[in-house]
């Protein structure tokens, strides 16, 4: 059954607040924090940023918090421009990557929580062991029958502008975690992201395997959990619709049948 | 409890039901279908809105009619089922899942009849 409350050992309490002494700039950051090693309920912690000597973005700022107010916060970065996916949050309430969130496009407070609706290894560190598993069951590779030629697969201009909005995609999971469809069936319903990706493969010209793919998804748990609810291409931090891509799917199979 | 499963068994479960494309058709079908009815519909009850009872069944007796109200009727209510079993899939988990899905689909079905029926009495009624 869907899930409206938190249960008890998950309810988020108040945690301590770190000021900065001497700033007259500031900007207050709530930080989820979790520590699966202490017992310990969650807690928000409150951090005063000094913003005269912090960067513009939110990850600029959990750096900050991490090296000079307290080392224990956790979180995963590692490109800082929106290219590796690592960092993908939610930042007062939307889903995104902490680098490439202006901290001036968040109103007020700025409340960090990890991705939602995921089981939490610490801190902001979400556990995605699913979602990978997920992306490695569409196959996410190019598969044919064909003899190997013995140079590139060719492909023209038009088939290659197919996959543009596709490719792009950095897995970071944003959009599937804010997906509802996602929180309620994420066992067995693939999300945004992995429907995106599968998408990517059933519309690649190079590709022999498009009819097994379609099998593969044609289920109404796999594919069809997916009511448009477009949070997907609002969360999106690369701009991508994936709730098109999955759109497109839905095209296939109809156009595949009887 | 520890099941030691992969991920990825667990992911790939029972497989595809190589099935869900049919009755995501279906409800965009009946969908299409709706909006001529459902405007026929609103059409007519506000035109006949305030007239007394006789003239209601002098409407519903003519046979164009009634055809329109049973469509209307056995339309809505598929609709009806087909979105009603999304909602169990979306938010009904487990062991009620089976007993839910039955009671909608008799739920549906007796509405539908009923409805049907009574077209069908006034339509061929004295």
């Amino acid at each position: 059954m869907a899930e409206f409350s938190l249960p008890k050992n998950s309810r988020v309490g108040k945690g301590k607040t770190v000021k900065a002494e001497g700033a007259n700039n500031t900007r207050k950051f709530h930080v989820y924090r979790w520590n699966p090693d202490d017992g310990q309920n969650p807690r928000m912690d409150t951090f005063e940023v000094d913003m005269d000597s912090c960067g513009p973005m939110v990850l600029d700022a959990l750096i900050k918090i991490k090296n000079e107010m307290d080392s224990t916060v956790t979180f995963r970065r590692s490109c800082r421009e929106g290219v590796c996916g690592s960092c993908a949050m939610n930042m007062n309430g939307k889903n995104g990557l902490a680098c490439t969130t202006a901290i001036d496009d968040c109103k007020g407070d700025v409340s960090i929580t990890p991705l939602p609706h995921r089981e939490v290894v610490k801190d902001l560190v979400p556990d995605l062991t699913d979602f990978y598993a997920q992306y490695a069951s569409i196959k996410p590779w190019m598969q044919t029958q064909s003899t190997t030629p013995e140079k590139e697969r060719l492909q023209s201009h038009e088939d290659r502008a197919k996959l543009d909005g596709l490719y792009e995609c950095i897995l970071c999971a944003c959009c599937s975690t804010s997906c509802p469809s996602y929180w309620w069936n994420g066992d067995k319903y693939l999300g945004p992201a992995i429907l995106l990706q599968a998408y990517r493969w059933l519309i690649d010209s190079r590709d022999e395997t498009t009819g097994e793919r379609l099998d593969n998804l044609e289920d109404p748990f796999r594919l069809y959990r997916c009511h448009t609810i477009m949070n997907c291409a609002n969360a999106c931090p690369k701009g991508l619709n994936p709730a098109k891509a999955i759109a497109e799917i839905k095209k296939m199979m109809v156009e595949r049948r009887g | 409890m520890a099941d030691f499963k992969t991920p990825l068994a667990k992911v790939r479960g029972l497989g595809s039901a190589k099935d869900g494309t049919h009755h995501w058709w279906l409800q965009r079908v009946t969908a299409v279908a709706n909006i001529p009815l459902v405007i026929f519909m609103v059409v007519s009850f506000v035109g006949n809105a305030g007239k007394d009872h006789a003239a209601w069944v002098a409407w519903l007796k003519q046979p164009l009619v009634s055809v329109i109200v049973i469509l209307f009727i056995a339309n809505t209510v598929y609709h009806m089922r087909l979105g009603l079993q999304v909602l169990v899939e979306d938010y009904v988990h487990g062991g009620t899942k089976v007993a839910s899905m039955l009671a909608i689909s008799f739920t549906c079905v007796l509405i539908a009849s009923l409805a049907i029926f009574s077209v069908l009495r006034i339509a061929f009624g004295g």
